[in-house]
């Protein structure tokens, strides 16, 4: 079970906002989280702890393929995300580096003005609380699932691809 | 069993006779790409992975294009542990300085991207070289440093969105005009984990680098790749580039589309994308009266020679409008050199434009012409989302090469008719 607060955003988020191109010139995770949507929530990278929830509306992650937005989102502290959708590179991109993503239209719309209010995920059961309420999410695909479990692609490939 | 061309490319590359929409198939890759942003972490990931030598040596293109020529000490060792790896491995494709350019025009210039093949970049637009009848689209770099090492990857097989475009086209209206306006009617995410298939009279008269530019905005509409039935165009754009044999791939007349979205042409007229979304669409027309600080010209999306000619045949004899900055940045050094040669450079210079070196600078606010707060550009570019070229309080409109000179000539957005 993951609980903590929930950190609210809207529709169409794209991967420029959640990591502006001028903190591209490193990789490095904690460099990253510090700019973590530095231009549209710049209250978030020093307010979020870990095992915090990220809830947002339609096409979440769109645009620029830069891992370095789930890679930033992770290591802030962000344990999962909710939206009504992803964008598919982010989507691919977050369950490659272990961080699972539910897609979830009630809780998405159920808890769009919860910001900062506490709320629980249970990925397994697809399960989100919030507001006294319980909302349902599409169940994570299985081959995802398989990502999850293993701690990400490397460990997955590590596991069924080279140990073979 | 009918398939779509995208289906037909990813069934042959999973060694399957038939996939339907929705299997997860494994694929071998043809090339896999990365730049100077997205390749070291793919390498960080390709070392954690633990296997010694990539799969391909000849099947892996590295590029430095997003900050080059390297901006600061930060950038320069991204650039230098790419370029490291790339000797290390023996990697046949590694590309800086003068032998660089941005990715998605010098693969297909160096013939490196052909018909048929299945192509992933950790970069979005990938999906450019869908405009040769391949599968190519975007990835992260977990992904791409997986490729490395494996030269395989595991993909969803979309749906596909088939847009057939009929009529004849207006003064002015290309294909950017085309993929806005068509990003337009679907939304940003109307194309979600779908492939878009372009089709119809229309296409198949667009010259190469045109239909280069409309595959290349899929990934705005949420399109996991963009593809067109190779043709004699298609075909001889490639056999000038390279000696390799294309392989041929075209959809089955009764195969299954998600959707089919016919559009008619003859009335759309130079389009352009406010701020902040690529799917803000609108005539340039209905723009209304909006100044201008910049304008930019290049990228990959619009940074081709024939872009660049577009661009001239406005400014020629005039000049940009006082106090306002226009940048070229054409996509490759050949394409710099044949500028050079036909003297649109010096139509540009004349106009009082900066002209900058192959590099997607601006475009994404790395550098060469970054925005400050409340100024406003029209670009060729592809993306004009929140602080995408500089200050979050600055804003970008995304046009064709035509309206992009105009708008440089007339301080404001504004299209060729109005000059």
């Amino acid at each position: 079970m993951i609980q903590g607060k929930i950190w609210k955003f809207g529709d169409d988020i794209d991967t420029d906002v959640i990591i502006p191109a001028r903190y591209l010139n490193v990789s490095a995770e904690a460099e990253l989280a510090k700019n973590c949507f530095a231009d549209i929530r710049p209250d978030f990278a020093g307010g979020v702890s870990v095992g915090d929830i990220l809830i947002a509306g339609k096409n979440f992650g769109c645009g620029s393929s830069r891992e370095h937005a789930p890679i930033a989102i992770k290591a802030a502290g962000i344990r999962v995300i909710v939206a009504e959708s992803f964008a598919r590179i982010f989507y691919r991109n977050a369950f490659n580096i272990g961080l699972p993503l539910l897609e979830s239209m009630e809780a998405s719309r159920g808890l769009s003005d919860a910001d900062g209010e506490d709320a629980a995920v249970d990925l397994a059961a697809g399960r989100i609380e919030g507001r006294g309420q319980v909302f349902s999410a599409r169940p994570i695909p299985d081959f995802m699932a398989k990502l999850i479990d293993a701690g990400g692609l490397v460990d997955y490939i590590r596991k069924e691809k080279i140990g073979k | 069993m009918s398939m779509t061309i995208t289906e037909k490319i990813l069934a042959v590359h999973a060694g399957r006779d038939h996939v339907l929409p929705g299997d997860l198939i494994e694929a071998k890759v043809d090339m896999a790409l990365a730049n100077d942003v997205t390749a070291p972490l793919a390498i960080k990931v390709f070392r954690e992975i633990g296997v010694e030598r990539v799969f391909d040596t000849d099947k892996i293109t590295l590029v430095a294009d997003h900050f080059v020529p390297n901006k600061d000490i930060a950038s320069a060792e991204q650039v230098k542990i790419v370029r490291e790896f790339a000797g290390q491995q023996g990697l046949k494709n590694y590309f800086e300085g003068g032998q660089s350019g941005i990715e998605h025009v010098i693969l297909p210039e160096k013939g490196l991207v052909l018909p048929g093949q299945l192509i992933v970049g950790a970069d979005s637009h990938t999906c450019t070289y869908g405009a040769l009848g391949a599968f190519s689209t975007g990835v992260g770099s977990t992904d791409l440093g997986a490729v490395m090492a494996t030269g395989e990857i595991w993909l969803k097989v979309p749906p596909t969105i088939l847009l057939r475009y009929e009529g004849s086209l207006q003064p002015h209206v290309g294909g950017k005009d085309l993929i806005l306006h068509t990003i337009g009617l679907l939304g940003v995410e109307g194309a979600l984990y779908c492939a878009m298939e372009f089709a119809g009279g229309v296409i198949s008269r667009l010259p190469m680098h045109q239909r280069f530019t409309m595959s290349n905005m899929a990934i705005e509409a949420g399109g996991k790749n963009g593809i067109m039935e190779p043709d004699e165009t298609t075909l001889a754009y490639v056999a000038e580039r390279t000696s390799l044999k294309p392989d041929i791939f075209r959809s089955d007349p009764d195969a299954q589309y998600e959707k089919v979205i016919d559009i008619n042409v003859d009335g759309i007229k130079p389009q352009v994308a406010l701020p902040h979304l690529p799917s803000n669409v609108r005539p340039v027309s209905e723009a209304g009266d909006i100044p201008i600080d910049q304008v930019v010209i290049g990228s990959c999306t619009n940074g081709w020679l024939e872009d660049l000619r577009d661009a001239a045949s406005i400014l020629k004899g005039r000049k940009i409008s006082p106090g306002l900055r226009l940048i070229i940045m054409p996509g490759s050094p050949l394409i710099y050199k044949l500028a050079m040669q036909e003297g649109i450079l010096e139509t540009f210079l004349d106009a009082g434009a900066v002209i900058g070196p192959p590099s997607c600078g601006p475009c994404l606010g790395g550098h060469m012409g970054v925005l400050a707060s409340g100024e406003r550009a029209v670009s060729t570019t592809n993306r004009n989302f929140v602080g995408r070229m500089g200050h979050p309080e600055s804003e970008v409109y995304l046009a064709n090469p035509f309206v992009a000179a105009a708008s440089a000539v007339l301080g404001k957005v504004g299209g060729p008719d109005e000059l």
